[in-house]
C-alpha cells in the first residue's frame, strides 16, 4: 500500500475511534451535529444496525436540504451546530425539592387550570417520592393494557422489544427525507412513544390518561408511531394543558399513524410550550411533522389540536386517504397572542374511492400574534366521489394582530366535491355590551365568546381535556382584551 | 448572475422598436432588462407560479412578427367598432390605422397609440408609466418593460365622462417561426372621470406566438372605470396579461376578465385600494378545454380604511384542461372597516381535467369583514334530474346547467355586445346550442 493511502486510512480510523468509543460513558454530547453524534446516540440506545444506517441516511439527506421559507413566520436562522443532540434525563435530585422552590407564576397558572397538587409537583419537575400514588395507578393501567394486547411504551423500549414492528412501520408514513425538519428528526430523534393496537381490539382506555401520569422528558426530537391493526380503535392524547418550561428552543417532532382496514385512530394534542414573554423574547420553535395514513378500507384518522403555546408553531397534521371509504378529520384551535406566530393547518390527500374529509380550523389572534391557516386538499384522479368540506374561521382580538388563510385545493376528479369557506371576524362591541349588561365581567364575556367560537373543536376532545382546554384558552388570552 | 438561456431569449427578440422611444424611459428600460436578467423566468419553485410551468415559453425563441400580415377576417370578428366603440387596432404589436373613422370623443380626452405621443403627452407619460406595475414582481413584468412595444395611452381629464367605449384590439398572426409582442398600455382617469375600456387579444390558430401584455391604470378620486379583458388568443398561443391598478379616494373599478383562448395563458390583476372609500369589483370567467392551461392570479391590497372589494371568478373545464385560480386579499394594518368578499366556483366536467384553486386572505386589521369561498364540483345530479322530469333530454339539460353556471358572471356585463359575444362563445362550445338559445331567450 502506498504511503498517502495509509495516511488516509489512519485518519478515517482515528475519527471513528473518537466518535463514540470514548464518549459513550458520558451523558451529554457537546453541541454540534455530525455522523459521530448520530453514532453516539444510536450506541447509547443500543440500537440495531439497521436503525443506525437509517439515521445516517436521513442525516445525509438532511445535509442536502435547505430549511423551508414558505411559511408565514419570521425568525432568525437556526444554528444546528449549536444544539446538543443528546442528554440523559436529569436525575430527580437536580430539580426543585418542593413546590416552594417553583416559580410562583407557574403555580398560579396551575391553580387557574385546576390541576391537582400532586400533578402540579410532577409537572414542575419536583422530586417525588418513589411510593407516590400515581405509580401504582400506572401499574394498574399497564396491566389492563397488557391484558388487551396493546403495546404502549417508549420508542426506545419498542426498538428493543418489538424491532420487527418498528422496522416495518418506521418512516412508512413520513419518509426520512420528507422535509427538512422530518429529516433532522429521523437522524437525531432520542425518544418518543410507540403504540400498537392488535386486530379487533378496542383500546380499553384513553391513552391520554396513562400518558399524563407518566409524562417523561422525551427530549426535543420526539418520534411517535401508532399502528392500529384491522378493526381496532384507539384514542391518544399528547401534550398537556399545563405550561411546560423547557430550555430547548427547537422542537422538531415526527408523528406517524397507520390505520389498517376498519381501524380508527383519534389523536388529540394540547400544546402549551413556553411562548416567550410579552415582548416576544424566548419561546419554543415547534416545527412538527404529523401524518396519518389511512391504509385500509373504511379506516378513519381524526386529528384534534389545541395550540396555545410556542413562539412559532409550524405544523400540518395530515391524512393520506388511501383506503376506500376512509375518512380524515382535522379539528384545530390555534391561538397566537403577544408575539406568537402560528402557521398551521392540514393536508388531506384523497387517493381512494369514496374518501371523505372534514376540516374545521379556528384561529384566534391577539396582541401582535400572527396566525395562519395553511391547508391542502388534493383529490387524485383515482379518488372518485371524494368529498371535502373545509371551514376556516379567524377571530381577531386587537388591531395589531394578523389572521391569514392559505388554502390549496387541487382536484383531478370530476365526481369529487370540494368546498372551502373562510370568515374573519372580531368580538363585536354589541356582543360584549350584551354580556356586560347582564353583569358578566368583560374578561369572562370574552372567554365565553371565544369558547363559543371554538366549541366545534372542543367537542372533539376527550371530555376532561375539553374542560381544561377551555380554561387554558382563558389563561392564554388573559389581558388580550379590555 | 445571468442565465445564458435568458440572455439568448432577450437577444432573439430582434427588430422590435421600443415604445416609448423617448430618452427619459431609457433608464427604466435598462433597469427592467437587468431585473429580467437577474431573475430570469419564474419556476414551479416560486410560490406564485407553483401550478403554472412556463418552460415552454422559456425554451422558445420569439422573434418579432411584423412581416406576417394579419387576416382582416380575424380582426373583424374580434372588433367592437361596429358596436360603436372607439377602437385602436394593433397588428403584431404595431399600431394600424383603422379603415373607418372612430367616433369622436369629448374634448381633452386622449386615446392614442403611445408611439404617436408628442412632447406634451410624453410629459404625462413620464409621470405615470412604470409607476403602477412592479418590475420586481416576476420576470415577465420586467420583460415587458424591457421590451415594451406599442400600446394605448388613454387619458381622461377631470370630470369628463366618456360614454363611448374605448376598444383596444391586439391581433397577432403567427409566422413560420414563433413571434412575440409586449404591448404596454396606460390608462389615467382624472378626478370624477368615467370610462369604459375593452382590451381584446386575438390571433391565428396555425402557429405559436407570445403576447406579454401589461396595462397600468391610475384612477383619480371619484373616477369610475369599467374594464374588460377578453383573451381570445389562438389555439397555440402563449399569453401573459397583467393589469396593475392604483385607486384614489372613492374611485371604483369594475373589471371583467374572460379567458377563453391560448394554449398557456395567465391573467393577472393587481389592485391597490390606496385611499379611503376605494372600491373594486372583479369578475372573471375561464372556459378551458382540450389541453389548455388557464391561470388567473388576482391580488387586492386594502391599504386604507373603508375600502371595499368583491371578487367572483368562475371556471368551466373539459377535456384535459387545467385551470388555476389564486385570489389574494391583503388587508393592511389600520385598514379598518375594510370589506372583502371573494368567491371562486369551478365546474369540472372531465376526469382528465384539473383545477387548482387557492383563495388567500392576509389580514392585519381587526375591524374588517372578510370572507372567501371556493368550490370544485360537477353538475348537480338533483338539478339534472329535475330537468329530466320535465322531459328535457340529458344532453340538453347538461348544456343548460353549464350555461347557467357561466351566466352568473356573464350577466353583470354592462356593454351588451361583449355579453352577446361571450354568450355565443360559451354556448357555441356546448352541444345543442340552438335548443339552449330557445330556452334562455
Amino acid at each position: 500500500m502506498s504511503q498517502p493511502n495509509r495516511e488516509i486510512e489512519q485518519l478515517v480510523q482515528r475519527e471513528y475511534e473518537h466518535g463514540f468509543v470514548t464518549d459513550i460513558e458520558s451523558d451529554t454530547v457537546p453541541p454540534g451535529l455530525n455522523e459521530d453524534t448520530i453514532r453516539f446516540i444510536s450506541a447509547k440506545k443500543a440500537e440495531p444496525d439497521w436503525l443506525l444506517a437509517w439515521r445516517l441516511e436521513a442525516f445525509r439527506t438532511w445535509q442536502k436540504m435547505r430549511a423551508p421559507n414558505w411559511a408565514h413566520v419570521h425568525h432568525h436562522p437556526i444554528d444546528y451546530q449549536d444544539i446538543s443532540y443528546y442528554s440523559a434525563p436529569r436525575s430527580p435530585k437536580d430539580g426543585p425539592q418542593s413546590l416552594e422552590e417553583v416559580d410562583p407564576k407557574l403555580l398560579e397558572t396551575y391553580a387557574k387550570l385546576g390541576i391537582p397538587l400532586h400533578e402540579q409537583k410532577l409537572l414542575a419537575g419536583v422530586a417525588v417520592d418513589a411510593v407516590f400514588d400515581s405509580v401504582s395507578v400506572a401499574t394498574t393501567f399497564k396491566g389492563k393494557l397488557a391484558e388487551a394486547g396493546v403495546i404502549f411504551c417508549s420508542f426506545s423500549e419498542a426498538v428493543q422489544n418489538h424491532p420487527e414492528l418498528v422496522r416495518q412501520y418506521l418512516g412508512s408514513v413520513v419518509p426520512m427525507g420528507d422535509n427538512f425538519y422530518a429529516a433532522l428528526n429521523s437522524a437525531v430523534f432520542t425518544d418518543g412513544s410507540f403504540c400498537y393496537i392488535p386486530k379487533h381490539t378496542r383500546c380499553p382506555m384513553e391513552l391520554s390518561t396513562y400518558f399524563r401520569i407518566n409524562a417523561a422528558k422525551t427530549g426535543q426530537f420526539e418520534r411517535t408511531l401508532i399502528v392500529a391493526e384491522e378493526g381496532s380503535h384507539v384514542s391518544y392524547l399528547e401534550g398537556c394543558t399545563a405550561p411546560m418550561r423547557d430550555e430547548n428552543q427547537l422542537h422538531a417532532a415526527v408523528v406517524e399513524l397507520v390505520a389498517l382496514d376498519n381501524a380508527t385512530i383519534k389523536y388529540s394534542t394540547v400544546q402549551n410550550w413556553y411562548p416567550g414573554d410579552e415582548n416576544g423574547v424566548g419561546g419554543i420553535y415547534n416545527f412538527v411533522t404529523k401524518r396519518g395514513d389511512c391504509r385500509g378500507a373504511n379506516s378513519r384518522i381524526s386529528w384534534t389540536q389545541v395550540e396555545t403555546g410556542s413562539a412559532i408553531t409550524w405544523k400540518y397534521p395530515s391524512c393520506i386517504l388511501r383506503g376506500e371509504n376512509s375518512v380524515g378529520e382535522f379539528y384545530s384551535v390555534a391561538v397566537a397572542n403577544n408575539y406568537q406566530q402560528a402557521d398551521t393547518g392540514t393536508k388531506m390527500i384523497h387517493i381512494g374511492r369514496n374518501t371523505r374529509s372534514t376540516i374545521v380550523s379556528k384561529g384566534i389572534s391577539a396582541g401582535h400574534g400572527q396566525n395562519a391557516y395553511r391547508g391542502l386538499v388534493r383529490i387524485a384522479k383515482s379518488a372518485a366521489n371524494a368529498r371535502n368540506h373545509t371551514q376556516c374561521d379567524s377571530l381577531l382580538l386587537g388591531d395589531r394582530c394578523g389572521a391569514h388563510t392559505f388554502p390549496y385545493m387541487e382536484t383531478k376528479n370530476s365526481s369529487a366535491i370540494v368546498e372551502h369557506e373562510a370568515t374573519t371576524s372580531r368580538i363585536g362591541d354589541d356582543q360584549l355590551f350584551y354580556c356586560r349588561q347582564r353583569g358578566i365581567a368583560a374578561e369572562d364575556a370574552v372567554n365565553m365568546i371565544v369558547n363559543g367560537f371554538c366549541k366545534e373543536v372542543f367537542r372533539e376532545l376527550p371530555m376532561e381535556f375539553a374542560v381544561e382546554a377551555q380554561k387554558l384558552l382563558g389563561v392564554t388570552l388573559e389581558g388580550a382584551v379590555g | 448572475m445571468s442565465d445564458p438561456a435568458v440572455h439568448e431569449f432577450l437577444e432573439s427578440w430582434r427588430g422590435v422598436t421600443p415604445v416609448p422611444g423617448a430618452p427619459w424611459f431609457a433608464p427604466q428600460r435598462a433597469a427592467a432588462r437587468q431585473a429580467f436578467q437577474a431573475r430570469g423566468f419564474p419556476t414551479l419553485h416560486d410560490e406564485d407560479w407553483k401550478y403554472t410551468d412556463v418552460r415552454p415559453i422559456a425554451s422558445r425563441r420569439f422573434g418579432s412578427g411584423t412581416e406576417t400580415g394579419v387576416d382582416a377576417g380575424l380582426t373583424a370578428a374580434a372588433s367592437f367598432s361596429a358596436a360603436g366603440a372607439h377602437e385602436l387596432l394593433f397588428l403584431n404589436g404595431q399600431f394600424a390605422t383603422a379603415a373607418d373613422p372612430a367616433p369622436a370623443l369629448p374634448a381633452g380626452v386622449i386615446v392614442m397609440p403611445m408611439s404617436r405621443a408628442d412632447a406634451r403627452q410624453n410629459e404625462s407619460l413620464a409621470a405615470h408609466l412604470g409607476r403602477y406595475a412592479d418590475i420586481n414582481k416576476h420576470g415577465f413584468l420586467a420583460l415587458n418593460t424591457a421590451l415594451a412595444g406599442d400600446g394605448a395611452l388613454i387619458f381622461i381629464p377631470d370630470n369628463v365622462e366618456v360614454t363611448i367605449p374605448v376598444s383596444l384590439l391586439f391581433a397577432s398572426a403567427a409566422g413560420p417561426q414563433p413571434t412575440g409582442t409586449c404591448p404596454r398600455n396606460l390608462i389615467i382617469l382624472g378626478r370624477n372621470a368615467a370610462a369604459t375600456v375593452i382590451e381584446c387579444y386575438t390571433g391565428t390558430d396555425d402557429g405559436e406566438y407570445l403576447t406579454n401584455a401589461v396595462t397600468e391604470v391610475r384612477l383619480g378620486a371619484g373616477a369610475r372605470l369599467e374594464h374588460y379583458r377578453l383573451q381570445q388568443e389562438g389555439k397555440r398561443a402563449y399569453h401573459l396579461g397583467n393589469l396593475s391598478v392604483q385607486q384614489d379616494q372613492d374611485s371604483r373599478l369594475v373589471s371583467h376578465a374572460f379567458a377563453l383562448g391560448g394554449a398557456l395563458a395567465r391573467n393577472e390583476i393587481d389592485v391597490r385600494l390606496a385611499a379611503r372609500g376605494a372600491q373594486a369589483v372583479l369578475n372573471g370567467l375561464y372556459v378551458a378545454g382540450e389541453r389548455q392551461h388557464l391561470d388567473n392570479h388576482t391580488r387586492i391590497d386594502h391599504e386604507q380604511p373603508h375600502t371595499t372589494s368583491a371578487e367572483h371568478y368562475r371556471g368551466v373545464l373539459t377535456g384535459r384542461a387545467r385551470a388555476v385560480f389564486n385570489g389574494k386579499v391583503v388587508v393592511h394594518k389600520d385598514a379598518q372597516k375594510s370589506d372583502a368578499r371573494q368567491v371562486n366556483a369551478n365546474l369540472l366536467l372531465s376526469d382528465d381535467a384539473e383545477v387548482d384553486t387557492k383563495p388567500e386572505l392576509e389580514i392585519y386589521a381587526d375591524d374588517v369583514k372578510c370572507s372567501h369561498g371556493a368550490t370544485i364540483g360537477r353538475l348537480d345530479d338533483n338539478m339534472l334530474f329535475y330537468l329530466r322530469t320535465r322531459a328535457i333530454p340529458a344532453a340538453v339539460a347538461r348544456s343548460l346547467l353549464i350555461y347557467a353556471f357561466a351566466e352568473e358572471v356573464i350577466q353583470p356585463i354592462g356593454f351588451a355586445p361583449i355579453r352577446a359575444r361571450l354568450e355565443q362563445r360559451v354556448l357555441g362550445r356546448l352541444p345543442d346550442a340552438e335548443v339552449i338559445r330557445e330556452f334562455v331567450q
